[in-house]
This record gives C-alpha cells, sequence and structure tokens, in this order.
C-alpha cells in the first residue's frame, strides 16, 4: 500500500515548511524511519522522516520550496503499484490536502490510514490531516512488542514518543532501552512538569540535544559569547518571609535565620521541581540532575568561589543556614578543599549585603543558570488599590539560552516566587 | 560468457534459497556448483540423517511395541537398506531444488567456480572447459563447509577406519564396534543410529558433557537416555593413543582419571568443520577471513570487496542451514532494494534429532548466570505430560528461562521426543518478544506435548497446574 509523504508538523508551532533537501532520490528504496529530507521549520531544521516502506516513487516539492503543513510532498509505494491517484492529488496545486484531492484519493480516508474509528472514540476526532506531533501522525495504536509495552510501563516510557526499530516500525525491547538511556520518550521530559525524584532514580539524565536545540546553541552563540545568556529579573515580595525571621527569632537566637537562609532553601526546593534549569551543558547533550547541589558564591580576599551545599534541596533550612556559614567562614580562611567546591547544578550570588538591589551574575559552566539576588528593601507598593510599603527583593537569574528557552526560565522563577512570598510552601 | 545480476557459489541450502529469493524479486541469477543442488544439507547433512535416524527410531520403539499389545515377528535390522532409502531421500530432495530452480528460471553453472576480477565468476567445467561469466550486482560466496578431521589427534580420515560422517551416510552395513568422536550434534545424531542398528557404540568428547553447548540440563538428560541404551559414553575424555590397522582401530581414552582401550572397527570422527575457502580466488581478489578462516562480512554480509557477498557456513558459525538460508533470504532482499530486518543471529533455534530429541533457542541458564540477570526457571517433565504417557515417551522435559522482572524468554530448552518440532512455539515467541505470560495466554490443545511448553511458562510465574 503506498504511503503518503505529508509537509509535517516538525515544531509545534510551524505552519509551513521549505524543503531544504531531499536525501532521497525519486526511485529510492526507503525504509521506515529513513531521513528522506530535511525541512526548514520556524525553529530549525528538522528531519522530514519516511512512514512506510517501499521505494521514494514520487516528489511533488523541490528544494528550497515552502509548502504548508498537511501538503502532500512524496510518494512512497511499491516498484509498480499504481500512484496515479496520488499523483494527480499532489500534482493538484497548492491547497493543502484540498477539497480538489479528496476525489481521486483511494476510496480509504485520505489520512491516517491507520487509525480506526475506536480509536478516536475517546472524544478528539483523528486529525484530518497529520498536523498532530510526527509520531502521533499514524492515530492508530503504537505497533509495539508486549515485552517492550511491559517495560515501557516499568520504566515510564511513553511509547508514543518511540520510533521503532523492529519489523514494520514496532517498538522493541532495544527502542525501550535507547530511550530509557538517552531520556526521550521519558514521560519526564523537559517540557513535562517535573515529577519528584523517583526512589533509586540515578544522579541525573542525560538527554541528547534535539535539531532544534542543536540550531539555538549554534545561532544564539554566534551571536552572543560561547555562553548566550540572557537575564530574567523578578521582584518578590518578602512580607511573610519577614514574619516568619521574626516569629523564628522570637522563639530564641538559636532558631535565627538569615533571609539568605529562606532563599537558598526556597531557591533548592524550587530547583528540585525544575530539573530543565539543575542541569550541566556537556557539547552534545544536556545533563539533567537529579539531585541538588547548590553552589554559594562567596567573597574572599583572594576573590570569589563558589562552595557548594550537596543535597540542598533534602537539607533543612538550620542545616543549610550553618552549612552556608560554615562554608563561607572556611572559604575566607582558605580551606576549603576542591571536593567542597566542586560539583555543583546550580548557582546563586548574594550582593544584598553590599546593598545592591540587582545585577546579573555570570554563569558557571557546565552550569545553564545562576541566580543573582539583591538586597531587601521597602518599597512602597499597590495592594489593591491602596499604598502600602512592603520589604521587597530583586533577583536576576542568567539563563544560557543553549539549554534554557526563556519560558522555562520564567517557569523557575514562577516556582520560586510561590516559595518565597509563601514560605509555609517550604514545608509542602 | 553469460551476464547475470547475481552470481552464487554454491548451491547449499543458502546459495540456493537465497538464488530463488533473487529470482523471485526479478534479478537474473545463477548458482554455480559442481556437485547436486542442496548442498551438504541435502546430500550429506540434515537430510539424510534424519533418514537413518528415523530408521533408528523405528528399530528402538519396536523394542516396546509389546507393550502396546503389537507384537512383531523376527525383527531384523539391515543398515544397507536404511542407507540407500536415506540416499534416495536426499536424490528426492536435490531433485526437488532442481525443479525450483527451473521455475523461478535460475541458471545452475554445473563445474566449480572461483572469483575472477571484479563482478565475474570463472567456472571450470566437468569436461575440463573454463568459462567466464558476468555477475552485475553481486557475487555471492556460498561454498559452505566441510568436515576435516583430528589430525592433530593422530585421526587422519583415510575413508575405510577412520571416517566422517560422509562415508557413514553410506555404509553398506553397521559394524560391530564404532568409535564416535565427539559429542556434538552430528556425534549424538550417528550414536543413536549406529546403537539402534546394533553397533557397540563409544562416544567420546574431550568436554565435560555430550552436547556441550547445549544447557546442561539437556546434555544430562541425553547421556542419561544414551548410557540406558547400552552407548558407552566417555566425556572429559583424552585421546592418548590412536592405532589403525588394516580391519579396525585400537585407541586409548583417559577419562575420568583412568585410561581405557576401545578396539572398533570404524572410528566416525564428527568433530570439527572447516569453512570451504580454498581455490575460490579469495586471494587475488582480497577477500579477507577471520582469525578462525571464515571469510569477514560486515552487517549487510559484505566481504572486504566491495560486491562480493559470503553467507553460510563459510561466513561463520553458527554453521546451521537455517543460518544459511535466512542470510541467502536477507541478502536477495538487499540486494532487490527491499527494505529487510537483517538477520536477528540472536534468535536461531538448535536442534539435534537424536532420541530423545534436544532442541533450544536462547542463552543457557549458565550463560544467564555468567551475564549476571536475575532470572526464574519454570520447568515440567514429559513424564507427567498425558499425550506423552500415551505415546510411552516420556524421557525429557520444557524448561524455560526467564528474565526476573519483565518474563522476557531469555532460554528455552527441549529435550524429547518431537522437540524440534516444538521449539519452534518458544522461537516464534522469543523472537516477537513474546513473554511468558503470552505462551500462557495461549490455550494449548489437550493432550498434546505443547502442554509442557504451557506448564514450564507458569511454573517461571510459580503456578504450575499438573505438578
Amino acid at each position: 500500500m503506498a504511503t503518503k509523504v505529508f509537509m509535517e508538523a516538525l515544531s509545534p508551532t510551524m505552519e509551513e515548511g521549505r524543503l531544504v533537501k531531499w536525501n532521497k532520490n525519486e526511485g529510492d528504496a526507503v525504509k521506515s524511519g529513513d531521513v528522506l529530507a530535511e525541512v526548514e521549520t520556524d525553529k530549525a531544521i528538522m528531519e522530514l522522516v519516511a512512514r512506510g516502506d517501499g521505494i521514494l516513487r514520487k516528489r511533488f516539492v523541490g528544494e528550497g520550496e515552502s509548502k504548508p503543513v498537511g501538503q502532500l510532498v512524496g510518494v512512497i509505494a511499491g516498484a509498480d503499484e499504481n500512484i496515479d491517484a496520488l499523483v494527480a492529488e499532489g500534482s493538484g496545486g497548492g491547497s493543502a490536502g484540498g477539497s480538489g484531492a479528496t476525489p481521486v484519493a483511494s476510496p480509504k480516508p485520505p489520512e491516517a490510514p491507520v487509525a480506526k474509528p475506536t480509536e478516536s472514540a475517546g472524544g478528539t476526532s483523528a486529525p484530518q490531516a497529520p498536523v498532530a506531533a510526527p509520531h502521533e501522525s499514524n492515530g492508530g495504536p503504537v505497533r509495539s512488542s508486549p515485552l517492550a509495552r511491559r517495560m515501557a510501563s516499568e520504566r515510564g516510557v511513553d511509547l508514543g514518543r518511540l520510533q521503532g526499530s523492529g519489523p514494520g516500525g514496532r517498538i522493541i525491547k532495544r527502542d525501550i532501552e535507547s530511550a530509557a538511556q538517552s531520556g526521550g520518550g521519558a514521560s519526564a521530559a523537559a517540557s513535562a512538569p517535573a515529577p519528584r525524584r523517583a526512589a533509586g532514580a540515578g544522579d541525573y539524565e542525560d538527554v541528547a540535544l534535539t535539531q532544534i536545540r542543536k540550531t539555538i546553541a549554534k545561532r544564539l552563540a554566534e551571536s552572543i559569547g560561547p555562553i548566550p545568556t540572557f537575564y530574567l529579573t523578578a521582584d518578590f515580595d518578602l512580607t511573610r518571609v519577614t514574619e516568619m525571621r521574626a516569629a523564628m527569632a522570637a522563639m530564641g537566637d538559636q532558631f535565627k535565620v538569615s533571609v539568605n537562609d529562606i532563599v537558598l532553601k526556597a531557591v533548592a526546593t524550587a530547583l528540585s521541581q525544575h530539573p530543565e534549569v539543575n542541569a550541566h551543558w556537556l557539547g552534545d547533550r544536556i545533563r539533567y540532575h537529579n539531585r541538588v547541589h547548590l553552589g554559594v558564591a562567596v567573597a574572599t580576599d583572594d576573590g570569589l568561589i563558589v562552595p557548594v551545599i550537596f543535597d540542598a534541596d533534602t537539607k533543612r533550612m538550620s542545616e543549610i543556614s550553618q552549612e552556608t556559614r560554615a562554608l563561607a567562614k572556611r572559604a575566607r580562611e582558605r580551606k576549603l578543599t576542591p571536593a567542597e567546591y566542586t560539583g555543583s547544578t546550580f548557582s546563586v550570588s548574594n550582593l544584598g549585603m553590599f546593598g545592591i538591589d540587582q545585577f546579573t551574575a555570570i554563569i558557571n559552566p557546565p552550569e545553564v543558570g545562576i541566580l543573582a539576588i539583591g538586597a531587601a528593601r521597602n518599597e512602597v507598593v499597590d495592594v489593591d488599590g491602596s499604598y502600602e510599603t512592603r520589604p521587597r527583593m530583586k533577583v536576576t537569574m542568567s539563563c544560557d539560552h543553549r539549554a534554557v528557552d526563556g519560558a522555562v526560565g520564567a517557569a523557575f522563577l514562577q516556582t520560586l516566587r510561590r516559595c518565597i512570598e509563601n514560605p509555609l510552601m517550604l514545608v509542602y | 560468457m553469460a551476464s547475470f545480476d547475481v552470481i552464487f557459489l554454491g548451491g547449499g541450502p543458502a546459495g540456493y534459497v537465497g538464488a530463488i529469493r533473487c529470482a523471485q524479486l526479478g534479478l537474473s541469477t545463477a548458482v554455480v556448483e559442481r556437485e547436486g543442488l542442496g548442498g551438504t544439507c541435502v546430500l550429506w547433512g540434515c537430510i539424510p540423517a534424519k533418514a537413518l535416524l528415523e530408521a533408528a527410531n523405528i528399530a528402538n520403539r519396536l523394542k516396546h511395541a509389546a507393550e502396546f499389545g503389537v507384537t512383531p515377528g523376527e525383527v531384523k535390522l539391515d543398515y544397507g537398506v536404511a542407507m540407500k532409502r536415506s540416499r534416495g531421500v536426499s536424490t528426492q530432495n536435490s531433485k526437488g531444488v532442481e525443479f525450483l530452480f527451473k521455475k523461478n528460471k535460475i541458471t545452475w553453472i554445473k563445474g566449480t567456480g572461483r572469483l575472477a576480477g571484479k563482478n565475474a565468476v570463472s567456472v571450470k567445467t566437468a569436461d575440463g572447459k573454463e568459462e567466464k561469466h558476468e555477475a552485475k550486482k553481486a557475487v555471492v560466496i556460498s561454498t559452505g563447509s566441510r568436515v576435516k578431521g583430528l589430525p592433530q589427534a593422530g585421526l587422519e580420515l583415510n575413508k575405510t577406519t577412520i571416517i566422517s560422517s560422509d562415508e557413514a551416510l553410506t555404509l553398506e552395513k553397521a559394524p560391530k564396534a564404532m568409535t564416535i568422536v565427539g559429542a556434538g550434534a552430528v556425534g549424538c545424531e550417528f550414536a543413536d543410529v549406529f546403537n539402534a542398528f546394533g553397533s557397540k557404540v563409544t562416544l567420546i568428547d574431550v568436554a565435560p558433557n555430550v552436547l556441550p553447548l547445549e544447557d546442561l540440563d539437556a546434555s544430562k538428560e541425553v547421556e542419561r537416555s544414551f548410557k540406558k541404551r547400552g552407548i558407552n559414553v566417555l566425556t572429559g575424555a583424552k585421546i592418548s593413543g590412536v592405532k589403525a590397522g588394516k580391519n579396525g582401530v585400537t585407541m586409548t581414552i583417559e577419562a575420568g582419571g583412568s585410561k581405557e582401550t576401545v578396539e572398533s572397527d570404524i572410528v566416525l570422527v564428527a568433530a570439527g568443520r572447516a569453512p570451504n575457502t580454498e581455490d575460490i580466488g579469495l586471494k587475488e581478489a582480497g577477500v579477507q577471513l577471520t582469525e578462525r578462516g571464515f571469510i569477514k562480512i560486515n552487517d549487510h554480509m559484505e566481504t572486504s570487496v566491495k560486491g562480493v557477498f559470503a553467507i553460510g557456513d563459510v561466513a561463520g558459525p553458527p554453521m546451521l542451514a537455517h543460518k544459511g538460508e535466512r542470510e541467502g533470504i536477507v541478502l536477495a532482499e538487499q540486494l532487490a532494494g527491499k527494505s529487510t530486518h537483517g538477520m536477528d543471529y540472536n534468535n536461531i533455534p538448535n536442534a539435534t534429532y537424536c532420541h530423545p530429541e534436544v532442541a533450544s533457542i536462547g542463552m543457557t541458564e549458565q550463560q544467564v548466570k555468567d551475564k549476571k540477570i536475575e532470572y526464574k526457571v519454570g520447568k515440567f517433565p514429559f513424564s507427567a505430560n498425558g499425550r506423552a504417557r500415551t505415546s510411552g515417551e516420556t524421557e525429557g522435559f520444557v524448561k524455560i528461562i526467564r528474565d526476573a522482572k519483565y518474563g522476557e524468554i531469555l532460554g528455552a530448552h527441549i529435550v524429547g521426543s518431537h522437540a524440534t518440532e516444538l521449539i519452534h512455539e518458544l522461537v516464534l515467541a522469543r523472537t516477537n518478544e513474546f513473554t511468558v505470560e503470552e505462551v500462557d495466554l495461549a490455550i494449548h490443545a489437550h493432550p498434546t506435548l505443547s502442554e509442557a511448553i504451557a506448564e514450564a511458562a507458569l511454573d517461571s510465574l510459580g503456578k504450575m497446574i499438573h505438578a
């Protein structure tokens, strides 16, 4: 049976794609999963892969031409299969799978040939054109071996996100194993909300760079730095932090904590929920850490050094407080061992004590972010229509754009705001 | 001089199956073969040996016929008759392949071929003429292997008292005493045959068990059965002296700490096969060999020379007909530009047709242990299987080794009547990544031997019914 090759939605926002280069000629044998062509989307150059086996019988689009998503751009079929109807459809003009195409198509539903009516009964109807993410474009059940299904459910791998390497594109054991290794297909992929650290999970997870990540990294590094940095500033209300400190201090000197201690605890907590910023850029992959090792910049007479609070997210505020003080003291006495200042997964720099309201800190590679904390100061703010004086603090996060996009950094700062403006969240 | 798309050197299972698939896919195809079509398998291996084993089975079963209420008269054993029948079956099969060649318009070039430069083969015919043929797409070397004897142990083949399976298949009568060197599949099968035809058989191997590549439980079961039938099994044995006279061979064998002198009319060397790589122009063409002397191939079965491919025994172990056949099919589809799924070398079944039969797929228990995989074993004996009791063939068992966590079938081993047929349920399961639970899901007819497979799967899950 012939397989139609469509311009696929290779990015979530893609509306049309420019066919940069055909990798297969008419007459070439292709297998499901082979890269047919390179397509430039709004974001990057992506691979358009074959969804069926056979011969690439026809190419309807020349290199350099742009076509809307859903447009027929080629036909894969058997060597002597009659594809006249499909050729008519493909050469029929620019309208994307438009009405003109339907009459000459085969009696089967024009798109999603594998989809069964029952599969779409769950509410959302099967898409007319394959605008869904590439792996789901078949609509039908994912072909997979029983062993692969069992392993996937145990390991939390989403079969729908995988490309099978077995007969007919079937997902088999080795696909699950390689997915589990690379982190691809895992439901904990970067865009999904970060789960809590699973018991027995490794210390980190390496994720190979996607096409779009590669392109972002390359282009932005050309524009700025070797580390293309951008900055996000947020202004936090410290009313409840102040209340909490006062309440704790009232219980006795031994319960005193600084604003910095609370902020460090809040940052660690927020990082544990955002592995996408608790990460290392390793050139060909990004290492998402499941443990939070927080670097804390300390100024010494010799210069800056960043000792590390290991597993900061699991430590109590009192532990963080004591450890920070002890590390800072040892740093100033030049007594830190290398083990105490290497291995951080994210760093914090606080110049609040110097009266600095706001500043930008420089990323400590291979980390992908650093948070610069300004001074707490009173400010008049509009609270439900009346002016009140509130303690506030500005933080600025420097992000490595190769690994962290604006929205991702912002999501982290949102979580951090929740933790600082409602410090009870830290015991949630 | 003729021109083809593909020329195969050798018409054994790898070459002839590959040729048929090539022809079916529209490639013009020729096979160079000097003997008969079908190769060792059809003429000197699988097929004639199985015909003899069937004769042996009838002989063995007749011994128990009276228990079934069938008392035969005088039973006469005549190896010569069995041998002639087996030759007949071979010829019939070879003719069958010839018919398939005609049907698929494959040219059989009779003669001895060799590589002759790029994309060409030269063939020396029986009358001494030499002709050259062009192969536009590929030359495929499928020359197979041959028995090589054990000259290093003093067992130089002489075709009368020290013989290989080739001569054993054409003996006119069973010898009084036969020593078989090598207790792999070939050795065990001939031990079974000659024991049934009244020879006093000694079976020796340097390995600690018969069928050393099989699971230890399987080896033990066969050894027990052989000893019960009077076969003298000497494992962990070393040959310390060989005296070949005109009418027999005297061997000194050290085994189990003692020395034994074994006299036999015939010594059958059933150990060692060598790939046929000589005199086919490999060196001149620059085709590289592996350290063990097989032709070196890549994932696409291509040799170090572009356009020259190798499949079957000559391309490396396991030296099994069905491995070569599948390589032939995969290569043909590749040459025709079809998508192929490649060779699944992890899922090639082993089959030994002695009685009880032995068949397996995947890893042995020892291999699983060595890989430090957590596993569970399910085992069911045929003595508890209804169908096996009805036929009085209660030797053996089904053993399934599964992964402890996911139920993946890591290995499966069957010893017993029809084991070589039964194994395919588990070959199908393993190849398609069914777990023991899918095996259990399938309803097995009652009463059948196959129920033992379902029970072994259940046992591995800790819920066996019938034992």
